[in-house]
């Protein structure tokens, strides 16, 4: 958290969604562009966690179970084969389905069949059960993993950034340079890194909005950003929700503290290569 | 886990580990056994409907349900709009809360750390976590300056996460 400790208490609020406001439209635009506070995030909603913890009381009513179980039965879901998960300790089947009568009978008879699913919810058991033990020890991975990516990622920023860095401009003779933005977008780790220059100024109290366009829903912001003095622009790894399939990325321009839906025009967009 | 696959014997055996903390967590914000068993539906349906929110990778199921459910609760008590999606909660915690028995160890030392806080350290974070009040209200309720609540709940956190470390 060294360099972020203006931040640290906000931060904490923010985790609980106890802080409002201009405090909380500031922190969130730090957010976007600072992997050390989210990974701080992260560990102080663990530790509300734990808070969670102290909360001691009855067990949930028995009618609770078999409430939600009705409930799953109606959800929409892909079919699954016959399974003897639908064995509640008592013995008594899970699904309610008045129409799974006549199932009953057929595991009376084909007792074979049973054992064969017995089995395999005793493995689907097993296999769970480890991984919630891996959990932890994945999770410490984890956060090595990142400090490593986020060292990796902090260089790559600086030589783009820092001012004793040459950057060379190449374009077509008597081209005028024109406003060009990269996304590099990998879903499976939420990661993102867009670099853009020859931005146009903007308007006072207005900055770019990059979205994330998904295959499916409505555009997700991906950043708030204003260009430097040379037009160029650096996004790393803004917030973003978890397995997000991009078709494209755009650009508006949005008040400073930003938007949750894109004001027209789209002033850049760009599909996937 | 067989619950990305669409297994509802998988949601069971999930809701006789998990069903206990996730009600708890409920009724201490709502205070009222049949909203808790609201919420205690609803976030047992969401994990149901999008069990890839959860990222086993990055944390323990117990404490993303713990704080799923604490944020549906607030939610459900201020009667406002859910505010965070559930894919945006990332959340990493240092036990093993997998277990009964490794849950009820947790719970146990989070009280004792909680019982040897400071009072008003102790309100300000509860009031926070468990009544969804801003750091705002509290200040409003409690008299004291905001910053000096900003300074309390932070400082409470860190009091958790370290009798947690080594």
């Amino acid at each position: 958290m060294s360099g972020h400790e203006q931040f640290a208490e906000d931060l904490a609020l923010y985790a609980l969604a106890a802080l409002e406001g201009e405090e909380r439209a500031a922190l969130e635009q730090h957010l976007a562009g600072c992997a050390a506070c989210r990974l701080e995030l992260e560990q102080l909603r663990g530790d509300g966690a734990l808070l969670a913890l102290s909360a001691a009381g009855p067990k949930p009513p028995l009618r609770a179970r078999q409430r939600l179980l009705d409930a799953l039965a109606k959800e929409p879901r892909t079919a699954f084969p016959a399974r003897a998960q639908n064995t509640r300790k008592d013995g008594a089947p899970l699904s309610t389905d008045k129409y799974s009568e006549p199932r009953r009978s057929w595991w009376g008879i084909l007792g074979w069949a049973a054992a064969v699913a017995v089995l395999v919810f005793a493995t689907s058991l097993w296999k769970e059960n480890a991984e919630l033990k891996r959990e932890v020890i994945t999770w410490r991975g984890q956060v090595g993993q990142q400090a490593l990516e986020l060292d990796a990622a902090e260089k790559f920023v600086e030589t783009i950034t820092n001012p004793e860095g040459q950057h060379f401009t190449l374009v077509a003779g008597k081209t005028p340079p024109q406003p060009q933005g990269k996304a590099f977008y990998l879903k499976s780790r939420r990661s993102l890194v867009f670099l853009a220059s020859n931005m146009p100024a903007l308007p006072p109290q207005k900055a770019y909005e990059l979205w994330l366009i998904p295959v499916k829903g409505n555009p997700i912001p991906a950043g708030l950003f204003k260009p430097d003095a040379n037009g160029s622009v650096t996004i790393t790894n803004p917030p973003l929700p978890a397995g997000t399939e991009a078709k494209a990325f755009a650009i508006t321009v949005e008040n400073e503290a930003g938007a949750e839906t894109p004001t027209m025009p789209i002033v850049m967009m760009g599909a996937g290569e | 886990m067989a619950l990305k696959s669409g297994d509802q014997g998988a949601m069971a055996v999930l809701y006789d580990r998990y069903s206990s903390v996730v009600y708890a967590v409920a009724l201490r914000v709502l205070g009222e056994a049949a909203a808790a068993e609201d919420v205690l539906q609803e976030v047992f349906l969401q994990l149901w409907r999008n069990p890839g929110a959860f990222d086993a990778a990055r944390g323990s199921l117990g404490a993303w349900l713990a704080v799923i459910t604490r944020n549906r609760a607030i939610d459900s008590l201020r009667k406002r709009r859910p505010e965070t999606d559930i894919e945006d909660c990332v959340v990493s915690v240092a036990p093993d809360l997998a277990g009964d028995a490794d849950r009820a160890r947790a719970a146990e030392k989070v009280r004792s750390v909680l019982g040897a806080m400071p009072g008003p350290q102790r309100d300000a974070l509860q009031m926070a976590y468990f009544e969804g009040l801003s750091h705002t209200e509290i200040a409003a309720k409690t008299g004291e300056p905001l910053g000096t609540i900003k300074t309390r709940i932070r400082s409470g956190l860190m009091v958790l996460r370290k009798a947690f470390q080594g």
